[in-house]
Protein backbone atom coordinates (compact mmCIF):
# COMPACT_ATOMS: atom_id res chain seq x y z
CA UNK A 1 0.00 0.00 0.00
CA UNK A 2 1.08 3.62 -0.58
CA UNK A 3 0.11 6.72 -1.16
CA UNK A 4 0.74 8.46 -4.66
CA UNK A 5 2.41 11.34 -5.69
CA UNK A 6 -0.10 14.11 -6.46
CA UNK A 7 -0.23 15.97 -9.81
CA UNK A 8 -2.21 19.17 -10.30
CA UNK A 9 -2.95 21.08 -13.21
CA UNK A 10 -3.86 24.79 -11.88
CA UNK A 11 -6.49 26.91 -13.85
CA UNK A 12 -6.13 30.67 -13.96
CA UNK A 13 -9.73 31.61 -14.13
CA UNK A 14 -11.05 35.29 -14.73
CA UNK A 15 -14.81 35.94 -15.41
CA UNK A 16 -15.62 32.49 -16.31
CA UNK A 17 -13.10 31.59 -19.11
CA UNK A 18 -9.35 29.72 -18.48
CA UNK A 19 -7.10 32.10 -19.76
CA UNK A 20 -3.44 31.79 -20.86
CA UNK A 21 -2.63 30.35 -24.00
CA UNK A 22 -4.15 26.26 -24.13
CA UNK A 23 -3.45 24.49 -27.05
CA UNK A 24 -5.51 20.63 -26.70
CA UNK A 25 -6.47 20.04 -30.04
CA UNK A 26 -9.24 17.54 -29.07
CA UNK A 27 -11.12 20.53 -27.22
CA UNK A 28 -14.07 22.63 -29.26
CA UNK A 29 -13.73 25.65 -26.44
CA UNK A 30 -10.31 25.45 -25.00
CA UNK A 31 -11.49 28.44 -22.76
CA UNK A 32 -14.47 26.79 -20.66
CA UNK A 33 -13.12 25.48 -17.79
CA UNK A 34 -15.26 22.78 -17.47
CA UNK A 35 -14.08 21.21 -20.78
CA UNK A 36 -10.60 21.80 -19.64
CA UNK A 37 -11.18 20.03 -16.18
CA UNK A 38 -13.12 17.47 -17.62
CA UNK A 39 -9.82 16.90 -20.43
CA UNK A 40 -7.61 17.24 -17.46
CA UNK A 41 -9.42 14.64 -15.41
CA UNK A 42 -9.69 12.07 -18.33
CA UNK A 43 -5.51 12.23 -18.70
CA UNK A 44 -5.06 11.27 -15.06
CA UNK A 45 -4.99 14.40 -12.93
CA UNK A 46 -5.15 13.91 -9.45
CA UNK A 47 -6.76 17.00 -8.59
CA UNK A 48 -8.32 20.14 -10.50
CA UNK A 49 -6.85 23.64 -8.74
CA UNK A 50 -8.87 26.83 -10.14
CA UNK A 51 -6.98 30.33 -9.45
CA UNK A 52 -9.56 33.19 -9.78
CA UNK A 53 -8.22 36.44 -11.29
CA UNK A 54 -11.23 38.11 -11.78
CA UNK A 55 -10.61 41.85 -10.90
CA UNK A 56 -14.74 42.77 -10.47
CA UNK A 57 -17.45 41.13 -8.60
CA UNK A 58 -19.36 39.96 -10.72
CA UNK A 59 -15.94 38.20 -12.38
CA UNK A 60 -16.46 36.15 -8.87
CA UNK A 61 -19.91 35.58 -9.38
CA UNK A 62 -19.32 33.58 -12.54
CA UNK A 63 -16.51 31.75 -11.09
CA UNK A 64 -18.95 30.36 -8.34
CA UNK A 65 -20.99 29.04 -11.80
CA UNK A 66 -17.72 27.58 -12.96
CA UNK A 67 -17.07 25.61 -9.74
CA UNK A 68 -20.55 24.14 -9.70
CA UNK A 69 -20.33 23.24 -12.67
CA UNK A 70 -16.85 22.02 -12.98
CA UNK A 71 -18.55 19.57 -9.40
CA UNK A 72 -21.22 18.73 -11.06
CA UNK A 73 -19.14 16.74 -13.75
CA UNK A 74 -15.99 16.03 -12.71
CA UNK A 75 -15.15 13.11 -9.52
CA UNK A 76 -11.99 14.70 -8.37
CA UNK A 77 -10.92 16.88 -5.94
CA UNK A 78 -11.09 20.56 -6.60
CA UNK A 79 -9.49 23.57 -4.66
CA UNK A 80 -10.30 26.93 -5.68
CA UNK A 81 -8.20 30.09 -4.44
CA UNK A 82 -8.24 33.83 -5.67
CA UNK A 83 -10.26 36.28 -3.88
CA UNK A 84 -11.32 34.54 -0.51
CA UNK A 85 -11.25 36.55 2.24
CA UNK A 86 -13.90 35.64 4.94
CA UNK A 87 -14.90 32.41 6.57
CA UNK A 88 -18.31 33.40 4.03
CA UNK A 89 -16.56 33.05 1.22
CA UNK A 90 -14.88 29.98 2.46
CA UNK A 91 -18.77 28.85 2.65
CA UNK A 92 -20.04 29.92 -0.61
CA UNK A 93 -16.99 28.15 -2.40
CA UNK A 94 -17.58 24.62 -0.86
CA UNK A 95 -21.51 24.66 -0.98
CA UNK A 96 -20.82 25.32 -4.43
CA UNK A 97 -18.57 21.97 -4.77
CA UNK A 98 -15.20 22.58 -4.05
CA UNK A 99 -13.36 20.60 -1.97
CA UNK A 100 -10.62 22.70 -0.65
CA UNK A 101 -9.73 26.44 -0.57
CA UNK A 102 -6.64 28.01 -1.52
CA UNK A 103 -6.19 31.89 1.13
CA UNK A 104 -3.25 33.84 0.29
CA UNK A 105 -3.53 37.30 0.69
CA UNK A 106 -6.38 37.62 2.80
CA UNK A 107 -4.39 35.59 5.52
CA UNK A 108 -1.39 37.80 5.34
CA UNK A 109 -3.17 40.62 6.17
CA UNK A 110 -4.94 39.08 9.24
CA UNK A 111 -3.76 35.69 9.95
CA UNK A 112 -6.74 34.22 12.28
CA UNK A 113 -8.36 34.27 9.32
CA UNK A 114 -7.11 30.55 8.70
CA UNK A 115 -7.77 29.42 12.55
CA UNK A 116 -11.13 31.22 11.85
CA UNK A 117 -11.75 28.89 8.94
CA UNK A 118 -10.40 25.91 10.60
CA UNK A 119 -12.42 25.93 13.20
CA UNK A 120 -15.49 26.14 11.10
CA UNK A 121 -14.61 23.65 8.25
CA UNK A 122 -11.87 21.42 9.57
CA UNK A 123 -7.76 22.01 8.35
CA UNK A 124 -8.20 20.04 5.36
CA UNK A 125 -10.25 22.23 3.99
CA UNK A 126 -7.56 24.69 3.94
CA UNK A 127 -4.72 25.63 1.21
CA UNK A 128 -2.15 28.45 2.37
CA UNK A 129 -0.90 29.22 -0.59
CA UNK A 130 2.70 31.17 -0.04
CA UNK A 131 4.50 33.41 -3.19
CA UNK A 132 7.96 33.15 -1.76
CA UNK A 133 11.40 34.37 -3.01
CA UNK A 134 14.91 34.59 -2.13
CA UNK A 135 15.23 37.89 -0.60
CA UNK A 136 16.17 40.59 -2.66
CA UNK A 137 17.26 44.24 -2.02
CA UNK A 138 17.23 45.46 2.06
CA UNK A 139 15.35 43.05 2.89
CA UNK A 140 16.19 40.33 5.50
CA UNK A 141 15.11 36.93 6.77
CA UNK A 142 16.11 34.05 9.08
CA UNK A 143 15.92 31.94 6.04
CA UNK A 144 16.89 34.42 3.44
CA UNK A 145 12.86 33.51 1.42
CA UNK A 146 10.59 36.25 2.09
CA UNK A 147 6.80 36.25 1.06
CA UNK A 148 5.86 38.25 -1.61
CA UNK A 149 2.85 39.21 -2.79
CA UNK A 150 1.13 40.95 -5.64
CA UNK A 151 1.99 38.49 -7.77
CA UNK A 152 5.66 38.42 -6.68
CA UNK A 153 6.11 42.25 -7.52
CA UNK A 154 6.20 43.40 -3.81
CA UNK A 155 7.91 42.03 -0.93
CA UNK A 156 5.40 41.54 2.51
CA UNK A 157 8.07 41.67 4.88
CA UNK A 158 7.57 38.29 6.14
CA UNK A 159 9.83 34.87 6.29
CA UNK A 160 8.86 32.63 4.20
CA UNK A 161 9.47 29.61 6.03
CA UNK A 162 8.18 30.65 9.40
CA UNK A 163 4.86 31.87 7.65
CA UNK A 164 4.26 27.96 6.40
CA UNK A 165 4.99 26.85 9.76
CA UNK A 166 2.99 29.31 11.64
CA UNK A 167 0.33 28.93 9.16
CA UNK A 168 0.39 25.51 9.72
CA UNK A 169 0.05 25.91 13.61
CA UNK A 170 -2.80 28.14 13.10
CA UNK A 171 -4.55 25.02 10.90
CA UNK A 172 -3.73 25.42 7.38
CA UNK A 173 -3.90 21.45 6.14
CA UNK A 174 -1.38 21.97 3.02
CA UNK A 175 0.94 24.64 1.66
CA UNK A 176 0.72 25.30 -1.81
CA UNK A 177 4.53 26.64 -2.29
CA UNK A 178 4.65 29.45 -5.16
CA UNK A 179 8.53 29.10 -5.96
CA UNK A 180 8.64 32.91 -7.66
CA UNK A 181 12.03 32.50 -8.36
CA UNK A 182 11.48 29.36 -10.63
CA UNK A 183 8.20 30.51 -11.91
CA UNK A 184 8.19 30.39 -15.74
CA UNK A 185 11.79 29.73 -15.92
CA UNK A 186 10.88 26.42 -17.13
CA UNK A 187 13.77 24.90 -15.68
CA UNK A 188 13.11 23.18 -12.83
CA UNK A 189 11.78 23.40 -9.31
CA UNK A 190 13.18 25.03 -6.33
CA UNK A 191 14.80 22.30 -4.47
CA UNK A 192 15.88 24.34 -2.00
CA UNK A 193 13.00 26.31 -1.02
CA UNK A 194 10.68 23.04 -1.06
CA UNK A 195 13.77 21.54 1.01
CA UNK A 196 13.37 24.01 3.90
CA UNK A 197 9.66 24.29 4.21
CA UNK A 198 9.82 20.34 4.34
CA UNK A 199 11.73 20.99 7.32
CA UNK A 200 9.79 22.79 9.06
CA UNK A 201 6.10 21.87 8.40
CA UNK A 202 4.11 18.19 8.81
CA UNK A 203 1.49 19.05 6.70
CA UNK A 204 1.35 18.01 2.91
CA UNK A 205 3.17 20.34 0.03
CA UNK A 206 2.77 21.54 -3.22
CA UNK A 207 5.66 22.14 -5.46
CA UNK A 208 4.81 25.15 -7.92
CA UNK A 209 6.75 26.84 -10.19
CA UNK A 210 9.73 26.31 -12.88
CA UNK A 211 8.47 22.79 -14.24
CA UNK A 212 9.29 22.60 -18.07
CA UNK A 213 10.08 18.92 -18.38
CA UNK A 214 9.00 15.80 -17.08
CA UNK A 215 12.40 15.17 -15.34
CA UNK A 216 11.81 18.24 -12.94
CA UNK A 217 9.13 16.62 -11.34
CA UNK A 218 10.72 13.38 -9.08
CA UNK A 219 13.28 16.01 -7.78
CA UNK A 220 10.58 18.23 -5.90
CA UNK A 221 9.55 14.51 -4.75
CA UNK A 222 12.97 13.84 -3.13
CA UNK A 223 12.83 17.33 -1.64
CA UNK A 224 9.88 16.78 0.21
CA UNK A 225 6.76 17.39 -1.96
CA UNK A 226 3.86 15.66 -1.63
CA UNK A 227 2.21 17.09 -4.73
CA UNK A 228 3.52 18.81 -7.89
CA UNK A 229 1.11 21.61 -9.31
CA UNK A 230 2.09 23.30 -13.17
CA UNK A 231 0.00 25.40 -15.14
CA UNK A 232 1.39 26.68 -18.36
CA UNK A 233 3.17 24.00 -19.15
CA UNK A 234 0.25 21.63 -19.47
CA UNK A 235 -2.21 24.36 -20.88
CA UNK A 236 0.18 24.77 -23.76
CA UNK A 237 1.06 21.30 -24.26
CA UNK A 238 4.36 21.07 -23.68
CA UNK A 239 3.87 18.31 -21.64
CA UNK A 240 0.88 15.81 -20.79
CA UNK A 241 -0.32 14.78 -17.23
CA UNK A 242 0.56 11.30 -18.67
CA UNK A 243 3.93 12.01 -19.15
CA UNK A 244 4.82 13.29 -15.70
CA UNK A 245 3.28 10.38 -13.93
CA UNK A 246 5.54 8.17 -16.00
CA UNK A 247 8.93 10.09 -15.38
CA UNK A 248 7.65 9.89 -11.36
CA UNK A 249 7.33 6.13 -11.58
CA UNK A 250 9.95 5.62 -13.84
CA UNK A 251 11.90 7.35 -10.76
CA UNK A 252 10.29 4.75 -8.44
CA UNK A 253 7.39 6.92 -7.04
CA UNK A 254 3.65 5.71 -6.44
CA UNK A 255 1.81 7.33 -9.20
CA UNK A 256 -2.25 6.58 -9.40
CA UNK B 1 -38.10 -1.14 -11.56
CA UNK B 2 -37.78 2.57 -10.60
CA UNK B 3 -34.41 3.46 -9.03
CA UNK B 4 -33.63 3.17 -5.52
CA UNK B 5 -34.15 6.56 -3.28
CA UNK B 6 -31.55 7.63 -1.24
CA UNK B 7 -31.19 10.50 1.40
CA UNK B 8 -28.12 12.40 1.73
CA UNK B 9 -27.78 13.40 5.21
CA UNK B 10 -27.76 17.43 5.26
CA UNK B 11 -26.67 18.20 8.75
CA UNK B 12 -23.94 20.92 8.40
CA UNK B 13 -21.98 22.61 5.82
CA UNK B 14 -19.81 21.27 3.25
CA UNK B 15 -19.47 20.07 0.02
CA UNK B 16 -23.01 17.96 -0.68
CA UNK B 17 -22.96 18.66 -4.13
CA UNK B 18 -20.56 16.07 -5.11
CA UNK B 19 -22.28 13.78 -2.68
CA UNK B 20 -25.36 14.07 -4.07
CA UNK B 21 -24.44 14.07 -7.88
CA UNK B 22 -22.08 10.66 -7.72
CA UNK B 23 -24.70 8.83 -6.06
CA UNK B 24 -27.63 10.28 -8.64
CA UNK B 25 -24.85 9.20 -11.11
CA UNK B 26 -24.57 5.51 -9.52
CA UNK B 27 -28.40 5.05 -10.64
CA UNK B 28 -30.46 6.39 -7.27
CA UNK B 29 -33.10 9.04 -6.93
CA UNK B 30 -31.39 11.39 -4.30
CA UNK B 31 -32.94 13.68 -2.13
CA UNK B 32 -30.42 16.06 -0.03
CA UNK B 33 -32.20 16.96 3.50
CA UNK B 34 -32.18 16.81 7.42
CA UNK B 35 -35.81 15.68 7.82
CA UNK B 36 -36.08 12.79 10.14
CA UNK B 37 -38.98 10.46 8.37
CA UNK B 38 -38.07 11.29 4.59
CA UNK B 39 -34.15 10.14 6.12
CA UNK B 40 -36.10 7.00 7.49
CA UNK B 41 -38.10 5.83 4.62
CA UNK B 42 -35.50 6.41 1.97
CA UNK B 43 -34.06 2.78 0.75
CA UNK B 44 -30.16 3.99 1.34
CA UNK B 45 -29.05 6.71 4.40
CA UNK B 46 -25.93 8.15 2.71
CA UNK B 47 -23.98 9.86 6.12
CA UNK B 48 -21.50 12.40 4.89
CA UNK B 49 -18.69 14.23 7.12
CA UNK B 50 -16.25 16.79 7.22
CA UNK B 51 -14.01 18.37 9.70
CA UNK B 52 -13.93 17.92 13.04
CA UNK B 53 -15.73 15.05 14.79
CA UNK B 54 -17.16 16.88 17.48
CA UNK B 55 -18.85 19.46 15.27
CA UNK B 56 -19.82 16.73 13.25
CA UNK B 57 -21.57 15.32 16.12
CA UNK B 58 -23.11 18.27 16.76
CA UNK B 59 -24.94 18.78 13.65
CA UNK B 60 -25.98 15.31 13.56
CA UNK B 61 -27.65 15.37 17.62
CA UNK B 62 -29.20 18.75 16.58
CA UNK B 63 -31.21 16.68 13.63
CA UNK B 64 -31.47 13.27 15.96
CA UNK B 65 -29.29 11.83 13.35
CA UNK B 66 -27.98 9.09 15.56
CA UNK B 67 -31.62 7.69 16.21
CA UNK B 68 -32.50 8.04 12.46
CA UNK B 69 -29.22 5.58 11.80
CA UNK B 70 -29.85 3.17 14.82
CA UNK B 71 -33.76 2.77 13.75
CA UNK B 72 -32.28 2.48 10.52
CA UNK B 73 -29.83 -0.29 11.25
CA UNK B 74 -32.35 -2.35 13.75
CA UNK B 75 -34.45 -2.47 10.47
CA UNK B 76 -31.97 -3.77 8.46
CA UNK B 77 -31.71 -0.66 6.11
CA UNK B 78 -28.93 0.49 4.39
CA UNK B 79 -27.19 3.33 5.49
CA UNK B 80 -23.62 4.36 4.23
CA UNK B 81 -21.02 6.55 5.99
CA UNK B 82 -18.67 8.58 4.41
CA UNK B 83 -14.75 10.28 5.98
CA UNK B 84 -16.25 11.87 9.04
CA UNK B 85 -19.64 10.33 8.98
CA UNK B 86 -17.73 6.83 8.98
CA UNK B 87 -15.52 8.21 11.93
CA UNK B 88 -18.86 9.02 13.79
CA UNK B 89 -20.12 5.44 13.32
CA UNK B 90 -17.78 4.65 16.25
CA UNK B 91 -17.82 5.21 19.76
CA UNK B 92 -15.97 7.99 20.10
CA UNK B 93 -13.41 10.44 18.60
CA UNK B 94 -10.32 11.78 20.76
CA UNK B 95 -9.26 15.14 19.44
CA UNK B 96 -6.82 17.38 21.42
CA UNK B 97 -7.40 15.19 24.08
CA UNK B 98 -10.94 15.34 24.33
CA UNK B 99 -13.16 12.51 24.02
CA UNK B 100 -16.54 12.97 21.94
CA UNK B 101 -19.42 10.54 22.37
CA UNK B 102 -20.17 9.07 18.75
CA UNK B 103 -23.22 6.83 17.43
CA UNK B 104 -21.50 3.96 19.03
CA UNK B 105 -23.12 1.62 16.14
CA UNK B 106 -19.04 -0.24 16.58
CA UNK B 107 -16.98 -0.80 19.13
CA UNK B 108 -13.70 1.61 19.08
CA UNK B 109 -11.83 4.99 19.03
CA UNK B 110 -11.17 7.71 16.44
CA UNK B 111 -7.55 8.74 16.98
CA UNK B 112 -4.89 10.74 15.38
CA UNK B 113 -2.90 9.49 12.96
CA UNK B 114 0.76 8.81 13.69
CA UNK B 115 2.39 9.70 10.75
CA UNK B 116 5.15 11.92 9.90
CA UNK B 117 2.26 13.96 7.48
CA UNK B 118 -0.90 14.54 8.25
CA UNK B 119 -3.55 15.09 7.02
CA UNK B 120 -3.13 12.11 5.32
CA UNK B 121 -4.17 13.36 1.77
CA UNK B 122 -4.46 11.91 -1.60
CA UNK B 123 -4.44 8.67 -3.54
CA UNK B 124 -4.17 5.87 -1.25
CA UNK B 125 -4.30 1.97 -2.26
CA UNK B 126 -6.28 -0.40 -0.23
CA UNK B 127 -6.17 -4.11 1.33
CA UNK B 128 -9.87 -5.72 0.75
CA UNK B 129 -10.71 -8.62 1.98
CA UNK B 130 -12.12 -10.84 -0.40
CA UNK B 131 -15.87 -11.75 -0.86
CA UNK B 132 -17.31 -8.07 -0.84
CA UNK B 133 -19.93 -6.69 -2.52
CA UNK B 134 -19.18 -2.88 -2.26
CA UNK B 135 -15.37 -4.02 -4.21
CA UNK B 136 -16.93 -6.31 -6.68
CA UNK B 137 -15.21 -4.96 -9.55
CA UNK B 138 -12.66 -2.67 -8.37
CA UNK B 139 -9.35 -4.14 -8.67
CA UNK B 140 -5.70 -2.50 -7.95
CA UNK B 141 -7.14 0.70 -7.69
CA UNK B 142 -6.45 3.85 -5.87
CA UNK B 143 -8.71 6.26 -3.77
CA UNK B 144 -8.92 9.21 -2.19
CA UNK B 145 -8.53 10.14 0.92
CA UNK B 146 -8.36 13.38 3.31
CA UNK B 147 -8.20 13.37 6.78
CA UNK B 148 -5.97 13.22 9.85
CA UNK B 149 -7.95 10.79 12.61
CA UNK B 150 -8.67 7.12 11.90
CA UNK B 151 -9.52 3.97 13.50
CA UNK B 152 -6.67 2.43 13.90
CA UNK B 153 -8.32 -0.64 15.82
CA UNK B 154 -11.68 -3.05 14.62
CA UNK B 155 -12.84 -4.48 17.57
CA UNK B 156 -16.76 -5.89 16.81
CA UNK B 157 -17.14 -9.13 17.86
CA UNK B 158 -18.01 -12.22 16.19
CA UNK B 159 -18.67 -15.53 15.84
CA UNK B 160 -19.57 -18.39 13.86
CA UNK B 161 -22.65 -18.36 13.83
CA UNK B 162 -23.20 -14.86 12.75
CA UNK B 163 -24.59 -14.99 9.74
CA UNK B 164 -21.87 -14.85 6.74
CA UNK B 165 -23.88 -11.47 5.21
CA UNK B 166 -23.44 -9.69 8.44
CA UNK B 167 -19.92 -11.12 9.02
CA UNK B 168 -17.74 -7.80 8.91
CA UNK B 169 -15.64 -7.39 5.83
CA UNK B 170 -12.89 -4.56 6.81
CA UNK B 171 -10.52 -3.05 4.59
CA UNK B 172 -7.40 -1.16 5.71
CA UNK B 173 -4.76 1.31 4.60
CA UNK B 174 -1.76 2.72 5.60
CA UNK B 175 -0.46 6.12 5.70
CA UNK B 176 2.72 6.95 3.52
CA UNK B 177 4.62 5.92 0.66
CA UNK B 178 6.31 3.30 1.76
CA UNK B 179 4.48 -0.17 1.77
CA UNK B 180 4.63 -1.29 5.44
CA UNK B 181 6.26 1.81 7.20
CA UNK B 182 3.21 3.71 7.30
CA UNK B 183 0.14 4.03 10.35
CA UNK B 184 -2.62 1.36 9.59
CA UNK B 185 -5.89 2.26 9.76
CA UNK B 186 -9.58 1.55 8.31
CA UNK B 187 -10.88 1.95 4.92
CA UNK B 188 -13.72 0.46 4.62
CA UNK B 189 -16.54 -1.53 6.49
CA UNK B 190 -19.17 -3.53 5.32
CA UNK B 191 -21.19 -5.00 8.12
CA UNK B 192 -24.46 -6.38 6.82
CA UNK B 193 -26.41 -3.23 6.23
CA UNK B 194 -24.11 -0.88 7.93
CA UNK B 195 -21.43 0.13 5.12
CA UNK B 196 -18.81 3.32 5.65
CA UNK B 197 -15.55 4.73 4.06
CA UNK B 198 -12.79 6.63 5.04
CA UNK B 199 -12.05 7.86 1.50
CA UNK B 200 -14.38 9.62 -0.57
CA UNK B 201 -16.24 7.65 -3.15
CA UNK B 202 -17.39 10.63 -4.27
CA UNK B 203 -14.23 12.15 -5.95
CA UNK B 204 -12.31 9.25 -6.31
CA UNK B 205 -13.00 8.88 -10.04
CA UNK B 206 -14.43 5.76 -11.84
CA UNK B 207 -13.27 3.98 -8.92
CA UNK B 208 -15.14 5.69 -6.52
CA UNK B 209 -18.38 5.71 -8.87
CA UNK B 210 -17.81 1.85 -9.13
CA UNK B 211 -18.17 1.27 -5.47
CA UNK B 212 -21.28 4.00 -5.43
CA UNK B 213 -22.94 2.07 -7.86
CA UNK B 214 -22.49 -1.44 -6.09
CA UNK B 215 -23.60 0.32 -3.11
CA UNK B 216 -26.89 1.74 -4.68
CA UNK B 217 -27.53 -1.89 -6.29
CA UNK B 218 -27.77 -3.66 -2.62
CA UNK B 219 -30.76 -1.74 -2.00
Amino acid sequence: MSLAVRVIPCLDVDAGRVVKGINFKELRDAGDPVELARTYDAEGADELTFLDISASHEGRATTLEIVSATAEQVFIPLTVGGGIRSVEDVDRMLRAGADKIAVNTAALDRPDLIAEIADRFGNQVLVLSVDARRCVGEARTDSGFEVTTHGGRRSAGVDAIAWAARAAELGAGEILLNAMDADGTTDGFDLELIRAVRAEVTIPVIASGGAGAPEHFAPAVDAGADAVLAATVFHFGTLRIGEVKDALAAAGMPVR
Amino acid sequence: MSAPSVVVLDYGSGNLRSAVRAVERAGAEVTLTGDLDTALEADGLLVPGVGAFEACMKGLRAIRGERIIARRLSGGRPVLGICVGMQILFDAGIEHGVATQGCGEWPGVVERLQAPIVPHMGWNTVDVPGDTRLFAGIEDERFYFVHSYGVRDWRLVTNDRTPDSHQPRVTWAETGSEPGTGDRFVAAVENGPLCATQFHPEKSGDAGAQLLRNWVQTL
